[in-house]
């Protein structure tokens, strides 16, 4: 998708806040990983979270996910203070998120239809047929082949396994998708193509997304808004644009370091001659 | 309790949700198909049947869909929509849509190739003789990949580890897993060969009352426990408590290739896995059955003191009289073969282990089962060679 379509679809929407983290300190015991920090995911938007590892942005994501204590601030969900929810609403907010855990998480003794169909189970009472319908479009809209629904986790591939896990996540059409690290590990066009999966599903089904990257491909290619983890809070956040003329130590080598100037197709032709195709 | 809440949260969602309706009419083959509501995930149950109903409509000539009265739509309410138009336009119907949003057309658009795909045909599993005797084939060959794996383990156990420059064995490992299996083990065995020697005892003093032989007891205890049961039950608590924990170790890092990182590092797996455990299990297992031994003779004094007034001093002169080294010795002997056979049945089983979590699972019960298995008819077959050889 261009940058035009990209602005346009954020104008379209009226900035609703889908999610909004206040003040929210967590700590493992006397280690303070995240202070105070807040941070608002607007609806309709690829939201890139960055920071260096172990800054804690797997932290914040467990927290937002309610699979970390934290020990102060709030977190809304959908309007919805995650801590004052009854079980009834916590089930109504676990229906409209998905999660892409960065290993996939998938459930090794299930096949991939099975693994997409176990949110299905829990949550609605669908005819057998019908789920497995459901089943096999969410496995092809994430770009598997139909017959990897029959086969097991152990028998795919590191990017079969991330978009099984991303069929799975969209189980139920949640309103928000959590990625940790979607394309880790994945080849660059692989990568490349994810990205694509992810700005495709986002402008079909309306989703948000919360992505946590390291690769700036995809920060500079599918993401509308960047938010950055240092120093235990969000250090900087807005469009990647903004980001190239931040002066911040930590971002400016992260945005304009060694690797990510290669980016720059200027910066390559001197290099051009130094390979050779064979 | 939480299933409660979630059944009434579903349903007073759905509840507050506009249903999704559908309203078909027919004019001379032309069907005008009306939809209104939310076509979502959590509603779509509702109109399922309907919309399969207008499916199989026969004799439809066309179709005109009206979405304009429908609210939210998401993939699965998109899903069933174009199923009714594929199906229709399969059989020759022209399908139109009408009123809808571009937003619907986006997701419509994106179900499109999911909904034309053809469903692979269902496997047809073939019943009757031929896949029975195949599953029994199959066994038969996976017994023997089984046992030659077997054997290619205690190969290359014996062989001395396929040390590579001459280096010495590791002591380390080995004296570890002589504390986990071995010293771990004696509070649990001894507590179970007192029991089981106690209840012997008892019973077997019960019967010989009638002959007024009771004294025998000594005798039936003293030679069921040195040649059978110290060495029987050893090996059955031993293949639960430490066969199954090596299935499981060796069996998760197989899962995670941990056991490929040890082979590109250039050490022999067997060597540094299985060696150390196996040889563990064939030092412990004679030490421990002599605990069971002592432990199991003890408990069988004390009912036979106190049932059948039998004196520690009487029970020690009629032992003496009654068993002699060869009693020990069978037992002892046997020891350290089924410390092997546990040691090896649990490790081919951890070796076997797959990618899968159930993978894991379905090998450790299947270790502990044949561990205990193997051991008593291991133990049985040494009861007829003794035999045969008079020892």
């Amino acid at each position: 998708m261009d940058t035009a379509t990209a602005s346009h679809t954020l104008e379209d929407q009226d900035r609703e806040v889908i999610l909004a983290v206040r003040d929210v300190t967590v700590a493992f015991g006397d280690q303070v990983i995240l202070d105070r920090l807040s941070l608002d995911v607007y609806r309709g938007e690829i939201l890139g979270f960055v920071g260096a590892s172990g800054a804690g942005k797997s932290v914040l994501l467990r927290t937002v996910l309610g699979l970390n204590r934290k020990q102060g601030g709030s977190i809304n969900l959908f309007g919805v203070d995650t801590d004052k929810v009854t079980d009834a609403q916590r089930v109504q907010l676990d229906m409209r998120l998905g999660m892409l855990f960065q290993h996939g998480a998938l459930f090794s003794g299930l096949s991939v239809m099975e693994n997409v169909q176990v949110p299905m189970r829990e949550y609605l009472d669908l005819p057998k047929k019908l789920m497995d319908e459901l089943a096999r479009l969410k496995i092809e809209l994430v770009g598997l082949p139909a017959n990897a629904a029959n086969k097991f986790p152990s028998q795919l591939s590191g990017g079969m396994i991330k978009r099984a896990a991303l069929a799975r996540a969209l189980a139920l059409d949640p309103a928000i998708v959590f990625l940790d690290e979607p394309t880790s590990g994945l080849d660059p066009i692989g990568a490349a193509e994810f990205d694509e999966l992810v700005a495709k599903l986002r402008d079909t089904m309306g989703l948000t997304v919360y992505m946590v990257t390291h690769d700036l491909d995809s920060l500079f290619s599918v993401c509308d808004r960047v938010a950055v983890l240092g120093q235990k809070k969000v250090l900087v956040e807005g469009p990647i644009s903004y980001m190239l003329t931040v002066e911040e130590p930590w971002v400016k080598s992260y945005f304009r370091g060694k690797r990510a100037r290669q980016i720059d197709p200027a910066a390559l032709h001197n290099n051009v001659s130094a390979g050779a195709v064979r | 309790m939480l299933t409660k809440d979630q059944a009434d949260a579903s349903a007073s969602e759905i509840a507050s949700e506009p249903h999704p309706k559908v309203r078909g009419a027919s004019e001379d083959g032309r069907l005008v198909v009306t939809l209104s509501g939310n076509w979502t995930t959590r509603t779509v149950s509702r109109i399922d049947r309907e919309m399969r109903a207008l499916e199989d409509q026969p004799g439809v000539r066309g179709i005109a869909v009206d979405l304009a009265g429908v609210g939210e739509m998401d993939t699965a309410g998109a899903w069933v929509i174009k199923r009714l138009a594929v199906a229709q336009e399969r059989k020759g119907a022209t399908v139109e849509m009408t009123g809808g949003r571009s937003a619907f057309d986006v997701l419509l658009a994106a179900v499109e190739d999911a909904a034309l795909q053809e469903l692979p045909p269902a496997e047809v599993r073939p019943f009757g003789i031929v896949p029975f005797m195949e599953s029994i084939g199959r066994s038969v060959f996976n017994a023997r990949d089984e046992f030659l794996l077997a054997m290619h383990i205690l190969g290359a156990t014996l062989s001395g580890n396929k040390r590579r420059r001459g280096r010495k064995i590791n002591l380390a490992p080995l004296a570890m897993q002589i504390d986990r299996m071995g010293i771990g083990a004696i509070p649990v065995v001894v507590l179970m060969s007192t029991i089981v020697g106690a209840i012997v005892a008892q019973q077997g003093a019960f019967q010989l009352r009638y002959f007024g032989a009771e004294i025998f007891v000594v005798d039936l205890v003293g030679i069921l426990v040195l040649r059978e049961m110290g060495v029987l039950l050893t090996a059955i608590m031993i293949a639960g408590r430490s066969g199954s924990a090596i299935t499981a170790e060796i069996g998760s890092m197989k899962m995670r290739e941990e056991v490929d990182a040890l082979t590109v590092i250039g050490l022999n797996p067997i060597g540094v896995l299985v060696f150390p455990r196996l040889v563990a299990l064939a030092i412990i297992m004679p030490l421990l059955t002599i605990i069971a031994n002592i432990a199991a003779i003890a408990g069988a004094m004390a009912v036979a003191w106190a049932y059948s007034g039998i004196t520690p001093d009487a029970f020690f002169d009629r032992m003496t009289a009654a068993i002699d080294e060869s009693s020990l010795l069978s037992g002892l002997f046997k020891a350290p073969i089924m410390g092997i056979i546990i040691g090896l049945i649990a490790s081919v089983e951890g070796m076997k282990v797959g990618g899968s979590a159930e993978s894991l699972g379905r090998q450790v019960t299947s270790s502990v089962v044949k561990a205990i298995f193997v051991v008593i008819v291991v133990d049985g077959l040494f009861a007829m060679f003794y035999a045969a050889i008079d020892f």
